[in-house]
């Protein structure tokens, strides 16, 4: 059977071209099942996935639920307020009692970068990371690319704008790690303080650049993502008010036009509707953020399945 | 400056020698380097009732006749005990992490004998009584000598000042809220300027916490990559330039601790050039690594260190400030940690690292080896200068007559492998393990008693 040649899923940095293709082809497959009845493979019957979520997370946690439920797996979510981590356990210890209950897969959600990296050295089972602080959101990464391909048949030669506060974005960083693996060019695009030029020099060689200005990002692009803005960010002095940034950054029907005619529109979500984006583009003809989420989950199989399927069992 | 007290009287307990049980030691063949006396050379030293009784032609004379220990030290280097300004004992406390007696065998395990013990105790050494507790307690169970350091402000919280005059009085040598910087612009001025009265130093940790808050690491691009939050290398210049501002108002002596960036050397090298007395001091890490080893080592806990490992441009601007004397001297900033503190997700670890048992090898690998300084500025550095800082010219950091016999034997070009299961601390938490280092620890002596010897380890 085909299998990534990897225990863990903790980043696309160090993930290859090849193995994002074996996701992508694997996630195609999967999603025709999503069109099934009845939507669900034995590829994980057995299994034991646990989803470990330290920050709230409606689409992300439901999204690795179902996939692993559609994989026929045991499935079981854990939020912080209900873990022993709370009374003073250490991480590695409650991952040790998750372990000794023979656990197959561990996706973790965390505010602390590098927090799953610390996991896999330690533990037998996959870890897969489902955001780490400011750090990477690898399946989130590979849905991205999932829908560009979908969309226009291959992501190589696209020009991709990512827009927002690029700098705190998890996922912008993976998507920019995974649209350059494919062969895509990139557009960093927000204000000095959430976007600093020098985040240009973390791909040194590599086609990514950055701009302060919407109109210069948007300008003959294939697809845009626009990222969520974290309120928080105000009480850090990192922009005056959300009415300065939605006057210089929101994605508006009007500032779409830049692009190229068709330009998809893509959003991790969730949404602050009005603010970053308007309904009006969130909603409309170019909008893929539907066909994200349901592509999340496609995805998800396809990561779960090629981590940890069973041998035989082939979807 | 006003001299209303020298420090090395009211600090004769811990620092003198005990005459009784020390017999006369003639250490002879070896290269002694002891820069605050000018000399460079092979030359024997006379030891008698743990002070220095007699140097060169005048020590082998003097050797004649006596009943003496004879120490062939032919290859060696011979330099006066290494003074550490900066060091975390944990004592009172956390005694899990580090205690007197194991912190000063790790420093005699690095040739260290004489070393400032910081006040980030638990409760905080911020007053006489416990400065009381750390002396006796060293006095019981310390293998070097323990100067006590107390806190500037009350429990360390930065709101009210301790009592300088009692506590310098009773023979504390610096004062620092280390661990943490002095926030508050017009206290720090005031204890600068009360202080000058008794002619104290202040060490400050220059960390302005509004623009350091919630940082991990350095910021740059390694923390972009690994996405840790930064901290942005102004955090520590800003205080620095106020401080300076402050000192040269008061007539305060101040101190920068663990300086770690281009910004604030550049800040303390145009101070000095105006004649202000400040000093400054870096520690090993500062010149051996960069935020770079963390990118080799993404998430590795014994990378995370307060003030941050800052980029190539400020390890090489600390090494170019080391040569010209911007900054005075190396000191440890010794942090000791358990697992507890460092097995954990990156944010939550503790910041610091070990310091005791590998800054001399650091030194002469790094920096004498490395072709940057010359062993003698490198004595200059961890012992002769600190030890000057501190108000014990004289006494220590020297081997001319009449000094106190606290000294180490170094070979050189020895090279041995850092081993932290084979440290003389508690604690484990370095990034040098595994490092091939040139220049080894071969004997420690204190007050004229052997204290370490590498073979047999503490033997105090």
């Amino acid at each position: 059977m085909k299998r990534l040649p990897r225990k863990d899923l903790l980043d696309l940095e160090s993930v290859h071209p090849e193995e994002i293709r074996l996701i992508l082809d694997q996630a195609a497959a999967f999603r025709e099942i999503a069109q099934r009845p009845v939507k669900k493979v034995p590829a994980l019957r057995g299994k034991t996935v646990i989803n470990l979520f330290f920050e709230p997370s409606t689409r992300t946690s439901t999204s690795f639920h179902l996939a692993a439920q559609r994989l026929s797996a045991d499935v079981l979510d854990i939020k912080v307020a209900d873990s022993s981590v709370k009374k003073g356990e250490t991480l590695l210890d409650t991952v040790a009692t998750f372990e000794a209950m023979d656990l197959s897969v561990l996706i973790m959600r965390t505010g602390h970068a590098g927090s799953p990296a610390l996991v896999a050295g330690r533990s037998k089972a996959s870890i897969v990371n489902a955001g780490d602080g400011m750090h990477e959101h690898p399946t989130q990464g590979l849905l991205d690319l999932f829908t560009l391909e979908r969309r226009f048949g291959k992501v190589e030669g696209l020009t991709v704008a990512i827009v927002g506060d690029v700098l705190h974005s998890r996922v912008a960083r993976s998507d920019v790690w995974g649209l350059l693996k494919l062969g895509a060019s990139v557009r960093l695009c927000g204000p000095s303080t959430l976007c600093p030029a020098s985040l240009a020099r973390l791909w040194p060689g590599a086609p990514v650049t950055v701009t302060h200005d919407l109109r210069e990002a948007l300008e003959g692009v294939d697809a845009v993502q626009v990222l969520r803005l974290q309120l928080e960010r105000l009480q850090r002095f990192l922009f005056p008010s959300t009415r300065e940034y939605s006057h210089l950054y929101a994605l508006t029907g009007e500032r779409l036009a830049y692009a190229k005619p068709g330009c998809l529109v893509m959003h991790p979500g969730p949404m602050n509707r009005g603010l970053e984006i308007s309904s009006g583009v969130a909603d409309g003809p170019q909008s893929a953020i539907a066909a994200q989420v349901a592509n999340g989950v496609a995805v998800r199989m396809a990561v779960l399945y090629l981590l940890a399927g069973n041998d035989a069992e082939a979807a | 400056m006003k001299q209303t007290r020298t420090p090395g009287d009211e600090n004769s307990a811990e620092l003198s020698a005990n005459p009784k049980d020390s017999v006369s030691i003639l250490v002879s063949g070896a290269r002694l380097i002891d820069p605050a006396a000018g000399v460079d050379a092979v030359c024997a030293v006379l030891i008698r009732d743990g002070r220095i009784a007699a140097v060169g032609a005048e020590a082998e004379a003097g050797a004649s006749g006596l009943k003496v220990q004879k120490v062939d030290a032919a290859g060696l280097w011979l330099l006066p005990g290494l003074v550490d300004m900066h060091v975390h004992l944990r004592e009172p406390g956390q005694e899990g992490k580090e205690s007197i007696a194991s912190g000063t065998r790790a420093a005699a395990a690095g040739g260290i004998t004489t070393l400032v013990a910081m006040p980030n105790t638990v409760p905080a050494t911020d007053s006489v009584a416990i400065v009381e507790l750390v002396r006796a307690k060293a006095r019981a169970e310390g293998v070097v000598n323990v100067l006590p350091s107390a806190a500037v402000t009350k429990d360390r919280q930065g709101t009210e000042l301790t009592e300088i005059g009692e506590l310098a009085r009773a023979g504390v040598v610096l004062f620092t809220d280390d661990g943490d910087g002095v926030a508050n612009p017009e206290l720090m001025r005031r204890a600068l300027e009360y202080g000058a009265m008794f002619n104290v130093l202040f060490m400050q940790h220059c960390e302005d916490k509004a623009l350091s808050g919630g940082g991990v690491m350095n910021e740059g691009l390694v923390s972009q990559r690994l996405g840790l939050r930064g901290w942005p290398k102004a955090a520590e210049a800003v205080m620095a330039a106020r401080d300076i501002v402050l000192a040269e108002a008061t007539g305060g002596r101040i101190h920068f601790g663990h300086l770690s960036a281009r910004q604030s050397i550049e800040l303390v090298r145009a101070a000095k050039a105006r004649g202000l007395a400040v000093s400054a001091e870096t520690a090993p890490h500062f010149f051996a690594l960069s935020d770079a080893w963390l990118s080799e080592h993404p998430y590795d806990s014994a990378g995370k260190m307060n003030p941050p490992l800052g980029c190539e441009e400020d390890r090489l601007s600390v090494i170019e400030a080391l040569k010209d004397g911007t900054l005075d001297c190396i000191a440890t900033d010794h942090a000791p940690h358990s697992s507890l503190d460092k097995d954990v997700e990156f944010d939550k670890a503790a910041f610091g690292i070990l310091g005791l048992e590998t800054s001399l090898g650091l030194t002469l690998e790094v920096l004498v080896h490395g072709g940057h300084i010359s062993p003698l500025r490198a004595v200059e550095l961890l012992s002769a200068k600190p030890a000057e800082l501190l108000g014990l010219k004289g006494r220590k950091g020297t081997l001319a007559k009449g000094a106190d016999a606290d000294l180490c034997l170094v070979a050189p070009d020895e090279a041995w492998t850092v081993d932290p299961e084979k440290f003389q601390s508690k604690s484990r938490n370095t990034p040098f393990a595994g490092w091939t280092l040139r220049g080894r620890v071969k004997r420690t002596m204190v007050a004229g008693r052997w204290v370490y010897d590498d073979k047999l380890g503490i033997v105090a």
